[in-house]
């Protein structure tokens, strides 16, 4: 993992100093609310519904132990003993009062994390494959990348004014687990004949107007990586709209003018920024790669991870779901459901915290990540420690076994919390999910992906789920709109509206309508519902989804 | 009368020639910075309307990368947090009205007079 450097250090105090005076200066009247705002967002400082929210970066969802403690304390001491995992890897902190927030960062300071650039008209915190370092299937870490970028992006001094937010994805694996394609710029890290370099995509994102990104390098050298990406953000600084706010992303940047002139005016620029560049980014790289050298994997037996699996039938059920293929002998990829039935998705006690920082401290080679679909893994486990690991993790209530299944729901925080919601989000998932495990069929149901959003902002994914839910506000009252088709991955696409919405009370009902029609329809128990999507088409789960409006076509 | 903003703290614009002249240019926030033509040019003065529109910085940049030596001021609503920033993006200094200069006294922005020190951009460069 990376260790901050001298210089990290000092900027990150300096930087915490002058959040400090900033805050007294708003106090005293130098700023004013909407010159202090800014300043605030850059710094991580929400102003919710009910409170001020600090939302904490994870740069690229990785986490050591005292890292984790960190964040258990920071929900102890200024919040109400939880925080929130979001869909970008990081932590939200409800509740916190804004005269503490600056000792929250001094704190956050001390274990080398802060909340820069979380939120803001800013290059936001950069997030890569939770896998990153531990899949199987993986072509190269994109973590020492993606520090780089969190560095080059850090109080950038052109870019902390841009027309909207900005974000940006590394992944370094064939299977996409960053949805690159959903960023304002993705990177997929490639070689050819040898050379490592990156495809650049741009202009994907969700929100109002869902776009798929664009290839506009389909390999960038690995040194040029910096001044590309400084002047793509150069590029938009000037030719992004700033007359509408909802306009105002890349994605419109680069549908309202054409990729081909985007990418001229990026090469174009490029020469000039590459010019300055004199090889220290690549000497810096080097050394963080060094940095995120894998750890001593150990050589054991793993008899106990069979027996137990044989005897054992909760752990079987939770290894079948929860556990990935490691690239090293002997060990898996532990992914820790923060879903519990019933529960709110993405939420952590300051206890469950500590338990799993633990379980990363003496069985986890101190590491820990935080997924975008808002879990927290344990990338490097050993086999022979698994049965221990699930049986710490079952007593705190950590045990459930669902990732990939229906209740593994992605939710932003919705009207619960979120100032911009129109519906609640939160509620939607807890029922979804106690009813399927009601009905026990989980499992049989198998892969499947449901993502809510409570605006249209879609901080929850709903775009690029297989079952998307829309929660908007018709005339006073929560409508959800269902979309379908939607996927996150490498074969990403944007989901289709299967037709009007449902209110809070009649959302449940439809989904199970729409999963019993799945079960019929496919083929076999090995076809996921995707598949069965893909070969089907919207028409048949419509019918599932609209009885009545079926029965009156039929008259 | 506008005040003037350098690392040295408040001064008065020293600057006697004039913006409509043939070696002066007064630049709106817009402006491409591609294919202006500087030759002749010895200051640039670049406008922010909004404090909130950072056009500027990249204008900025870009000019300096294009070779400008001259001398280059940002002009209007900019606020002391973002000093720092327009001396990196490649200003000299920054003119600001006398409610502002009030609003945010001189200590304000001398705090950030300290620009050339935690600048991750210059670190990377090399």
């Amino acid at each position: 993992m990376y260790a901050y450097s001298e210089f990290d250090k000092n900027f990150l105090a300096s930087r915490n100093a002058q959040f400090r005076a900033q805050v007294e200066r708003r106090i005293a009247g130098h700023l004013t609310e909407d010159e202090f705002k800014p300043l605030r967002l850059m710094n991580g400082v929400y102003l919710q519904l009910h409170a001020y929210m600090l939302r904490v970066a994870i740069p690229y969802g990785t986490l050591n132990s005292a890292q984790m403690n960190m964040l258990a304390h920071l929900a102890e001491k200024y919040d109400k003993g939880y925080g929130h995992f979001t869909t970008r890897q990081n932590i939200q902190y409800n509740w916190p009062e804004l005269r503490d927030i600056p000792d929250m960062l001094d704190d956050l300071g001390t274990v080398e994390m802060h909340a820069i650039q979380t939120s803001g008209n800013t290059i936001r915190n950069v997030t890569a494959d939770h896998f990153a370092g531990a899949a199987a299937d993986e072509i190269a870490d994109p973590r020492p990348v993606a520090e780089l970028i969190r560095q080059w992006s850090t109080d950038h001094p052109e870019f902390q004014f841009l027309p909207r937010k900005f974000k940006v994805a590394v992944t370094g694996s064939e299977s996409d687990r960053a949805v690159t394609r959903a960023h304002d710029i993705g990177l997929r890290m490639v070689e050819r004949n040898g050379v490592a370099g990156f495809e650049v995509i741009v202009g994907g994102g969700l929100g109002r107007t869902p776009m798929l990104g664009k290839v506009i390098a389909d390999f960038l050298p690995r040194e040029d990586l910096l001044p590309y990406l400084e002047a793509i953000v150069s590029v938009y600084n000037l030719l992004g709209r700033r007359d509408n706010k909802y306009k105002a992303r890349i994605k419109i940047t680069v549908h309202e003018n054409g990729l081909e002139k985007i990418r001229n005016l990026v090469n174009e620029r490029f020469v000039d920024i590459k010019a300055r560049f004199s090889g220290f980014d690549q000497a810096l790289l080097d050394e963080i790669n060094s940095q995120f050298a894998p750890p001593f994997f150990k050589k054991g037996d793993i008899a106990i991870f069979e027996k137990s699996r044989t005897q054992d039938p909760v752990f079987r059920a939770w290894s079948d779901t929860n556990l990935h293929a490691h690239k090293a002998d002997g060990y898996s990829i532990v992914t820790v459901s923060m879903k519990a039935h019933g529960a709110t998705p993405g939420d952590a006690s300051a206890d469950q915290m500590r338990v799993l920082a633990d379980l990363a401290a003496r069985f986890g080679h101190d590491e820990l990540r935080i997924s975008h679909e808002q879990n927290v893994i344990l990338p490097h486990v050993h086999k022979s420690d698994l049965p221990e690991v699930h049986k710490i993790l079952k007593a705190n209530g950590l045990g459930t076994a669902n990732i990939g299944l229906i209740s593994d729901i992605i939710a932003c925080p919705g009207m619960d919390y979120c100032a911009l919601a129109t519906a609640r989000s939160i509620p939607i998932a807890q029922q979804i999910a106690t009813r399927f495990d009601e009905l026990k069929l989980e499992h049989e149901i198998g892969e499947l992906k449901i993502k809510i959003s409570g605006c249209i902002n879609a901080c929850g994914h709903h775009h690029v789920a297989h079952i998307g839910i829309l929660g908007l506000d018709r005339a006073g009252v929560e409508s959800y709109q269902i979309t379908l088709g939607g996927d996150h991955t490498e074969t990403a696409a944007i989901g289709e509206r299967a037709g009007p919405g449902f209110s809070a009370d009649d959302i449940i009902p439809a989904i199970e309508r729409l999963v019993e029609a799945y079960m019929e329809l496919r083929q076999s128990d090995e076809e996921t519902f995707i598949e069965s999507y893909r070969r089907l088409g919207l028409t048949p789960f419509k019918a599932a989804l609209y009885p009545d409006a079926n029965a009156i076509a039929a008259e | 009368m506008s005040t003037l903003v350098t690392d040295t703290g408040f001064t008065l614009d020293d600057f006697d020639g004039s913006f409509e002249g043939e070696t002066a240019l007064d630049l709106a926030s817009d402006t491409d910075p591609v294919g202006l033509d500087f030759d002749g040019i010895s200051m640039i003065r670049v406008d922010f309307p909004s404090f909130a529109d950072g056009r500027g910085f990249t204008i900025a940049r870009q000019l300096r990368l294009r070779g400008y030596t001259g001398r280059l001021r940002a002009r209007g609503h900019m606020i002391a947090d973002q000093y720092a920033m327009a001396r990196r993006a490649g200003f000299d200094e920054v003119e600001i009205n006398a409610t502002l200069a009030q609003r945010q006294p001189e200590a304000d922005w001398l705090a950030r007079a300290d620009w050339q020190s935690g600048d991750y951009q210059a670190r990377l460069r090399g």
